[in-house]
């Protein structure tokens, strides 16, 4: 685990709003944008995304459909299918002897030897990631070779029969095909393809979506395990932030492009900071611990091809004050005292010096979204 | 194993019924053909000769329909598919043999040009499409959309009559005895050139369309980003898993086409003045030379089937969806 990094106390508020990132990062991701269209007006997909994913860690990226957390992984693997257009910033990976490298920066070759090397990633649709007309084997096999240029077909099926069983399949499943498993073998199938080359980072766009609830969890589950023993770090991306709190270290909400709130995983479903997260977290029922109200968010996410300046969440958010259309928040640290130096929320509640500056004064900043660890070990108590 | 016995029982059925269909018809058909023999020679045969010419064409016995079928698998079997009346008296199977070998030779390669230069160039269009590479489809599909007899005759105009680097019509150097030489195989691929040229000018945009339409389809499926996203080099990506995908709907209507090569080509070999099996229909059924439409019919016939065999097996090998495993 990553340990936070010391908090320069120098505290004016141009200090203070600078965030404090893993001290271990195996890949950055800064100020990242993605438009999509070719023309004149395009539709910025993501705006100024940045993230930071810590060596081990498991990182989950949730959000509303269409929030860009998808997109995001794309762009981070320059994988964006046409008219995605990466228009700027920087994804750098660390690799093992602490070299870094910038992925948007490499020419096709690096790429490539890139690829499923350093970075593996496994898509959502389960069902439509594995060729239909190859065996399983030869596919996972294909991948080790493109890297390992020495290994011969043999042994790179010996790796895949060992890869196969990692993730629980009988290793004479090499020669079958993708129709002859089922979605939740596929799923594995994928899973174990992403671990051949031992990766450092395994991106997961929604595996577990098309699966049903029983082999979501098994899937979690084997994912949490492998992490454990193959150490490499995970970026999760769902929807559904429940399952996020079970097996992320740390959890990053997206709103409309951006990302609203980065914090540990408990912090956000304990003390969430920004309106949006407090929301998404009432309006599903948790796994565990007290019973609590459901509601859910009224509205809708905004057209990004729509978005303005000010707060994209501000006419869904029970919160907003006048400040909030005018005045993009964001990323800084919480104004809740003795909070986590390395959680973020772009929230102008929490950036108070920034509403100042436009000459009003802030108003008091609502309970919910302000409750410090004492207040809600004392809320759970009561329920 | 299991599928290629249920596919092969399909098809003994499937010749049957054509097989049948193809005796029947010529027989509900009106006119006598051997009125029709006489008339043609305009009295070089005698009308007393009427009776034995019936003996000789086999309809002097009055045997019921189903007597006559049952001859007419019998003699099947044996090759026997009768004596043309038009080339009286070579029995048919062997003016085909003799046709057919020219039209399978010439159309068999623009066809096999045709599908592979097509396919080439709609995997590369498909795959890097929104390129300069695109505005070959226009042009390729305006040759397509040309009415071919027309085509071939701007083709004959300009290549053979204004330029003479063709010749305008046949299928080899009349001068030369037909033979296994050097010169003589130069002669005919010469003579071949040009028509090959307008069947594959004229084909090619389908198979171009087809195959970039199922790139593009095939390059967004998920199986070729994590493809991509693996790190295969460019060629393998695109070969192995998009072109790969993307030819499967190819091979079904490649091997179709092989079936219609035999029968397809009339406009070709009668502006050419070819001499293969399409010219040869045509005289037949200007000449009401039932012996010989008949033997014809059923060369199609068995081509049109062999060719689904073909890509019956070849869509069991290239894809395993469709293969059933016991």
């Amino acid at each position: 685990m990553t340990t936070p990094t010391q908090f320069d106390a120098a505290s004016d508020a141009a200090e203070r709003s600078r965030l404090v990132s893993a001290s271990d990062p195996v890949l950055e991701i800064k100020n990242l944008s993605v438009d999509y269209g070719y023309d004149d007006d395009p539709v910025h997909v993501l705006r100024q995304v940045s993230l930071t994913l810590g060596r081990g860690e498991v990182l989950g990226l949730a959000g509303e459909s269409g929030c860009g957390k998808s997109t995001l992984a794309y762009a981070a693997t320059r994988l964006l299918p046409p008219p995605g257009l990466i228009t700027g910033g920087e994804v750098l990976f660390t690799d093992r002897d602490g070299t870094k490298t910038d992925i948007l920066k490499l020419d096709d070759r690096a790429l490539r030897a890139s690829r499923w090397q350093d970075m593996a990633i496994v898509f959502q649709g389960a069902m439509n990631s594995l060729n239909p007309v190859f065996r399983i084997g030869r596919q996972i096999a294909d991948g080790i070779q493109a890297h390992r240029p020495g290994i011969s077909r043999k042994e790179a099926l010996e790796r895949s029969a060992e890869l196969l069983e990692l993730v629980g399949i009988a290793p004479d499943r090499l020669r079958s095909y993708p129709h002859q498993l089922s979605g939740g073998m596929r799923q594995r199938v994928m899973i174990a393809m992403a671990l051949a080359l031992d990766p450092q980072v395994l991106i997961m766009d929604e595996p577990t979506t098309a699966l049903d609830v029983v082999m979501q969890r098994q899937i979690v589950e084997q994912i949490a395990e492998l992490r454990t023993r193959l150490g490499f770090s995970v970026i999760f991306i769902t929807h559904d932030v429940s399952l996020l709190i079970e097996i992320a270290d740390r959890i990053a909400i997206m709103y409309a492009g951006e990302i609203i709130e980065d914090a540990a995983a408990l912090d956000v479903y304990q003390r969430p900071r920004h309106p949006y997260s407090s929301a998404l977290l009432h309006s599903f029922p948790p796994l565990r611990g007290p019973r609590r109200e459901l509601t859910g968010i009224p509205g809708s996410p905004p057209d990004l091809a729509k978005l303005g300046g000010g707060c994209p969440f501000r006419d869904r958010c029970a919160f907003a004050f006048d400040a909030c259309s005018t005045v993009t928040p964001e990323l800084v640290r919480p104004v809740v005292a003795g909070d986590d130096p390395r959680r973020a929320v772009a929230c102008l509640h929490h950036d108070p010096a920034v509403v100042r500056a436009m000459g009003q004064e802030p108003p008091a900043i609502p309970v919910e979204i302000s409750r410090s660890a004492h207040d809600a070990e004392r809320n759970a108590a009561v329920v | 194993m299991r599928f290629f016995l249920r596919r092969g029982l399909f098809y003994v059925i499937t010749f049957w019924a054509a097989v049948t269909i193809n005796f029947f018809i010529p027989r509900v058909m009106p006119g006598d053909p051997v009125r029709a023999l006489i008339a043609r020679n305009q009295g070089r045969i005698p009308s007393e000769a009427e009776a034995s010419l019936r003996i000789l064409f086999g309809l002097d016995k009055d045997a019921t329909l189903w007597q006559q079928y049952l001859d007419y698998w019998a003699l099947l079997f044996r090759g026997d598919l009768g004596i043309s009346f038009t080339y009286f008296p070579t029995p048919v199977s062997d003016v085909i043999a003799q046709a057919l070998p020219w039209t399978i030779g010439l159309v068999g390669i623009a066809t096999i040009l045709s599908f592979t230069i097509g396919t080439l160039l709609g995997t590369g269009i498909g795959w890097r499409r929104g390129t300069w590479a695109d505005s070959l489809l226009p042009i390729s599909t305006f040759f397509s959309a040309v009415p071919y007899f027309w085509l071939a005759l701007i083709a004959i105009s300009i290549f053979s009559v204004t330029l003479g680097w063709f010749p305008a019509s046949g299928s080899y150097d009349r001068s030369l005895i037909p033979m296994w030489s050097w010169e003589f195989v130069g002669s005919v691929i010469y003579y071949g050139t040009l028509p090959a040229l307008t069947v594959v000018i004229s084909s090619i945009s389908g198979w171009i369309l087809g195959m970039r339409n199922m790139m593009v389809t095939v390059s967004s499926e998920d199986y070729v980003t994590v493809a991509q996203a693996k790190g295969l080099s460019e060629r393998r990506v695109m070969l192995g898993y998009a072109a790969r995908n993307a030819i499967l709907p190819q091979v079904s209507s490649f091997a179709l086409s092989l079936g219609f090569i035999v029968g397809g080509t009339l406009v070709m070999e009668i502006v050419f003045s070819y001499q293969g099996i399409g010219y040869l229909l045509f005289t037949a059924v200007a000449a009401k030379d039932y012996p010989l439409m008949q033997g014809i019919f059923l060369v199609i016939t068995v081509a049109v089937l062999i060719a689904n065999i073909v890509a019956d097996i070849a869509y069991g090998i290239l894809d395993p969806r469709t293969r059933q495993e016991g």
